[in-house]
C-alpha cells in the first residue's frame, strides 16, 4: 500500500469516527437525562427506530430534510411520553415497559415499511450534505476529518457540554439528577416527580429521535428494518461505561465509533480477515468494559426504581 | 409560649388500607412552645405529623392555621405556611454535597443556581445556630449526626415557623441529643415553634407540653411539669406498668477460654472507608455481651462477618480456637451460631413465603425437612405450629405470610427459628427496635433464658438502658473502632454516651 493510500485511509477512518459517532452520541446523551431521572428507559433501540422510519417517511413525502430531522425529534418524543406514561404514572416495570416497547416498534416500523412501498421499490431521498467550514476545512488531516462534516454532528458534539451545563447547573438539572437518587426529596418539596420525570424522558427521547433521524439520514437513501443495528444498545452501554458522566459517555461513545469505522474501512480495503469480524468489535467491547468496570459504579441510586409515596 | 393556637386538627382521620392510623385527633401546636408526640411505634405519631406537612391528606377532619382553615393538598402548601418537617427517616440524596441537598427543589422562580449567594444565607444560619459543617463534602461522608443537622438546615434554609420533628434523637448520641435540644431552645427564642417526636421519657420532659398518643388516638395533652414519667408511661401504654428498674444481675460464668475470638478484624467498604477498623473481643459461653453504639458504625459489617456473610480483609475469628473467618455461612450455621439481622424484612425473612417456610429458611436441607428431593411438609408444618406457640406469635395459622403479620410477630419467627437452629452462639443486631414494650420485654426475656442455657451472645442496641439491665458486659463501638469494653454492674449511660462520643476510654 502507498503511503498516499495509508494516510487517506487513517483520514477516513477517523472522520467516519466522528459521523459514526453521532447517532449513538444523540441517543447516549438523550438516555444520560433521562436515567439522571430515574428512568431505566430499555426503549432507545425502539425509539431510534422509530426516530428514523418517521423521518424517513417525511424526507420521501416532503423532501424536505429539516421537516424530516424535526419529525424524527417529534416521534421520539412521543415515544418519550409513553414510555413516560408507563413508568412514572402506571409505574410498570421499567425494563418490560422498554422491552415491549422495542419488540412492538421493531414490528410495527417493518410492517408499516411494507404497506409504504407496497411491494415496490423502496423510494429514496437525497441525504445529509456535508458542511466545509470556510478556511478551516482547508487545514490539512484535521480540516477533513474536523471540518468537512455534517452540521448535526457539531451538535451532537455540543450537546455534551450543553446537557452537562443543564445537569451540573440549572436547578432543572439538580431536581432531575435528585429523582434518580433520592425522589422523595423532590415530593416533600411539594414539587411533582412525575412532571420532572416527563420532562427528563421527553428531552432524552426527543435526542434519542434525533439520533435515529441522523442515522436515516446521515447514512443511507432508504430505509431498511434493522438499519439501527443494536446502535441504541450500545448508547446504553456507554452510559453504564461512562458511569453516568457526560464526559464519559462521550468517551464511550467515541471508542465505539472509532472501532466500528475500522471496521467499515477494513471492508474496503479488502484485508484478509473477514471484516465481520470487525464489526463485531464495538459489541465486544461493550462487553469488555462492562466486565472492566463491573464495581465501580456511579449507578443513580434509585434507578429503575418505581416512585411511591 | 402565648397561649395562641398556631396549628390546629379538629377530629382528624387517616386511615391505611386495614389500620386506624388517626382517629379522631384533636391536636393543638401553641405559638412559640416545644411540644412533644410521646407514645409507642405504630401509636400514629408520624401519620398525624404527615398530615401537618401536607404529605399525606387527611380522610376526615380539618386543620386550622391561626384559626382560619387550611387545605394541605402537598407539602408545597405547607410549606408555603411556613411548615418544615425531618423526617424519621433522612430524605437526603448520599451523592449529592451539602448545599445541593439543601437548596434542591427551594428556588422555583429562576433557572440557574446560585450557589453562592445560598451558601452566604446558610453560613449565617450556621453561625447564628452553631452548627458545623463543610457545605461541599458529599452527604455520604457524614456522620449520622451531621446528616441530622442537614435536615435541619433544609428547614430553617426555608425560614420555618413551624418545624416538625420526627423522632431527632433515634439517631444520635447523647452529647449530640444534647446538642440538638440547645438548637430547638434556640430556635424557640427565634420564634419558631416546635413539634418532636420521642419516646425517651427522659427527652419528653423537656418539652413545655406533651401530647401523649397510643393506637391512632391522642390521649391527652399535659404539662410535663405537672405530672411524672410513670403517669406519662401509664396514659401511653393505657393501662399501668412498671417502669424497668435495674435489676440486680449475679449472672456468673467462666471467662478463662472464649468460645469466639476476634482478632484485628479490618474491612472497608466501597467507599474506602474502615467500616470495622481493628476490632478485637471475646466472647464466653454464658455471657450476654453488649455492643453500645448509634447504628451505622460498624455494627452491620460485624454481624455479618461474625455469621459468614461477609470476608473482613484482615483479622481472625476464631471459634474455640479455630480460625473460620471468611467461610461461608453454612460454616458458621453448622456450629451453632444463630443471627438476627438488624434488617427484619430484607435480610431476615422472605416477606412472600408463609410463617412455616420462614421457620426452616436457611436449614431447609435438614434430614427432618426433607423427604428424599421433596420438603417434608408435614413436619415442616408440625414445628412452625409448635414454635408458634411457644414464641406466642398472634396469627391465624402457620400459612400466613410473615408480611402480613405486625413487626413484633415478625421478628418472633426470627427469633423462633434463631432459637431452635442454633446451641452455642447467637447474634443479636438491634432486635427490639421498633418493637411494643410487651414484645420487647419477651425477646429479652428469651435472650436471658440462652444465656442460662449456656448460649453466648452478642446483642446490638441503641438502648443503653436495655443494655445496662441485661448485659454481662458492654462494648462500646464507634466508627469501627471498639472504643471501650465495660462491666455492666458498674457503668453508667453517661460513661457509655461519652465513649460512644467517640472519646476512648482513658479520656472519658
Ligand atoms: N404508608 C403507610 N401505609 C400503610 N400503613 C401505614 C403507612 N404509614 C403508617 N402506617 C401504619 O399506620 C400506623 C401508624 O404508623 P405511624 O404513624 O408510623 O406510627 P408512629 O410514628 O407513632 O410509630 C401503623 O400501624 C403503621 O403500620
Ligand atoms: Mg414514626
Amino acid at each position: 500500500m502507498s503511503e498516499l493510500f495509508q494516510e487517506a485511509v487513517i483520514i477516513s477512518i477517523l472522520a467516519g469516527t466522528l459521523r459514526i459517532m453521532t447517532p449513538i452520541l444523540f441517543a447516549a446523551i438523550g438516555e444520560l437525562v433521562t436515567q439522571r431521572a430515574g428512568i431505566w428507559n430499555m426503549g432507545v433501540e425502539g425509539t431510534m427506530i422509530m426516530g428514523a422510519f418517521v423521518s424517513y417517511v417525511v424526507a420521501t413525502q416532503s423532501d424536505s430534510l429539516p421537516l424530516a430531522i424535526l419529525s424524527g425529534i417529534l416521534s421520539g418524543m412521543v415515544m418519550g411520553l409513553i414510555i413516560g406514561f408507563m413508568t412514572s404514572t402506571l409505574r410498570v416495570d421499567h425494563f418490560i415497559t422498554g422491552l415491549g416497547l422495542n419488540l412492538l416498534v421493531g414490528g410495527l416500523t417493518f410492517f408499516w415499511f411494507r404497506i409504504y412501498v407496497k411491494g415496490g421499490h423502496p423510494p429514496t431521498f437525497t441525504g445529509l450534505e456535508n458542511f466545509s467550514i470556510p478556511i478551516l476545512a482547508s487545514i490539512p488531516i484535521l480540516g477533513e476529518v474536523f471540518f468537512n462534516q455534517k452540521p448535526l454532528t457539531y451538535i451532537a458534539i455540543l450537546s455534551v457540554p450543553v446537557v452537562s451545563y443543564f445537569l451540573y447547573r440549572t436547578r432543572w438539572g439538580l431536581e432531575i439528577r435528585c429523582l434518580g437518587e433520592n425522589p422523595k426529596a423532590i415530593d416533600i418539596k411539594g414539587l411533582s416527580v412525575a412532571l420532572r420525570q416527563y420532562i427528563a424522558i421527553i428531552i432524552g427521547s426527543g435526542m434519542t429521535g434525533l439520533g435515529g433521524a441522523f442515522l436515516m439520514l446521515g447514512f443511507s437513501d432508504r430505509f431498511q428494518p434493522d438499519l439501527t443495528a443494536g446502535k441504541g444498545w450500545l448508547a446504553i452501554v456507554a452510559i453504564i461505561a461512562g458511569k453516568w458522566l457526560p464526559k464519559g459517555v462521550f468517551a464511550a461513545v467515541l471508542v465505539f465509533a472509532f472501532l466500528e469505522s475500522v471496521a467499515v474501512h477494513v471492508q474496503i480495503i479488502d484485508a484478509d480477515i473477514p471484516y465481520q469480524i470487525f464489526f463485531a468489535l464495538p459489541y465486544l467491547a461493550s462487553i469488555i468494559l462492562l466486565i472492566l468496570l463491573r464495581r465501580k459504579t456511579n449507578q443513580p441510586a434509585r434507578l429503575g426504581v418505581p416512585y411511591f409515596r | 409560649m402565648s397561649g395562641q393556637a398556631l396549628l390546629e386538627t379538629k377530629m382528624l382521620t387517616k386511615h391505611f388500607p386495614g389500620v386506624v392510623a388517626n382517629e379522631g385527633i384533636n391536636f393543638v401546636l401553641e405559638e412559640g412552645e416545644v411540644h412533644c408526640l410521646f407514645g409507642e411505634n405504630g401509636a400514629g405519631k408520624s401519620t398525624l405529623c404527615s398530615c401537618l406537612f401536607g404529605y399525606y391528606r387527611p380522610d376526615g377532619g380539618s386543620i386550622e392555621f391561626k384559626g382560619e382553615p387550611v387545605k394541605f393538598r402537598s407539602p408545597r402548601d405547607s410549606i408555603r405556611y411556613g411548615i418544615g418537617m425531618v423526617h424519621q427517616h433522612f430524605v437526603l440524596v448520599d451523592e449529592f454535597t451539602v448545599l445541593e441537598n439543601i437548596i434542591v427543589g427551594t428556588n422555583t422562580e429562576k433557572w440557574s443556581l446560585d450557589l453562592e449567594a445560598s451558601e452566604n444565607q446558610l453560613k449565617n444560619i450556621c453561625d447564628e445556630y452553631g452548627i458545623d459543617l463543610k457545605f461541599n463534602s458529599l452527604v455520604r461522608d457524614l456522620s449520622v449526626g451531621e446528616q441530622q443537622w442537614v435536615e435541619i438546615l433544609k428547614s430553617l434554609y426555608l425560614k420555618v415557623e413551624i418545624l416538625i420533628l420526627d423522632e431527632p434523637t433515634a439517631v444520635l448520641t447523647p452529647e449530640e441529643s444534647n446538642k440538638l435540644f440547645k438548637i430547638m431552645h434556640k430556635m424557640g427564642q427565634n420564634g419558631i415553634s416546635i413539634i418532636f417526636i420521642s419516646h425517651k421519657i427522659s427527652e419528653v420532659m423537656l418539652a413545655d407540653r406533651v401530647s401523649v398518643m397510643s393506637k391512632g388516638r391522642l390521649i391527652d395533652t399535659v404539662f410535663p411539669r405537672e405530672t411524672t414519667p410513670q403517669e406519662l408511661t401509664n396514659l401511653m401504654i393505657g393501662r399501668e406498668v412498671k417502669l424497668r428498674v435495674i435489676e440486680e444481675n449475679d449472672n456468673e460464668y467462666d471467662r478463662s477460654y472464649p468460645i469466639l475470638s476476634i482478632n484485628n478484624l479490618k474491612y472497608k467498604n466501597k467507599y474506602g472507608k474502615f467500616a470495622l477498623n481493628d476490632i478485637s473481643l471475646n466472647l464466653y459461653s454464658g455471657e450476654i455481651l453488649g455492643l453500645a453504639g448509634v447504628s451505622g458504625n460498624g455494627q452491620k459489617e460485624l454481624f455479618e462477618s461474625l455469621s459468614g456473610n461477609l470476608n473482613p480483609d484482615s483479622g481472625t475469628i476464631s471459634y474455640e480456637g479455630k480460625e473460620i473467618q471468611g467461610r461461608s455461612s453454612r460454616v458458621f450455621m453448622d456450629l451453632g451460631i444463630g443471627l438476627i439481622p438488624d434488617d427484619r424484612y430484607r435480610e431476615g425473612l422472605v416477606s412472600d413465603f408463609d410463617i412455616s417456610e420462614n421457620i426452616i429458611l436457611g436449614w431447609q436441607r435438614l434430614n427432618d425437612y426433607t423427604k428424599g428431593f421433596f420438603l417434608n411438609r408435614n413436619n415442616i408444618k408440625r414445628l412452625a405450629e409448635d414454635l408458634i406457640k411457644k414464641f406466642n406469635i398472634m396469627t391465624p395459622s402457620s400459612t400466613v405470610p410473615v408480611s402480613h403479620l405486625s413487626g413484633g410477630n415478625a421478628q418472633k419467627v426470627i427469633l423462633a427459628r434463631e432459637l431452635n437452629h442454633s446451641n452455642k452462639i447467637l447474634l443479636a443486631n438491634q432486635p427490639t427496635r421498633g418493637l411494643d414494650l410487651g414484645v420487647i420485654e419477651y425477646v429479652y426475656n428469651q435472650i436471658k433464658l440462652k444465656r442460662d442455657e449456656g448460649f453466648a451472645v452478642l446483642l446490638a442496641s441503641e438502648e443503653l438502658e436495655d443494655l445496662i439491665n441485661l448485659c454481662d458486659r458492654i462494648a462500646i463501638i464507634s466508627d469501627g473502632e471498639i472504643k471501650g469494653i465495660v462491666e455492666a454492674k458498674s457503668t453508667s449511660i453517661q460513661d457509655i454516651g461519652l465513649l460512644m462520643a467517640g472519646q476512648s476510654e482513658t479520656s472519658a
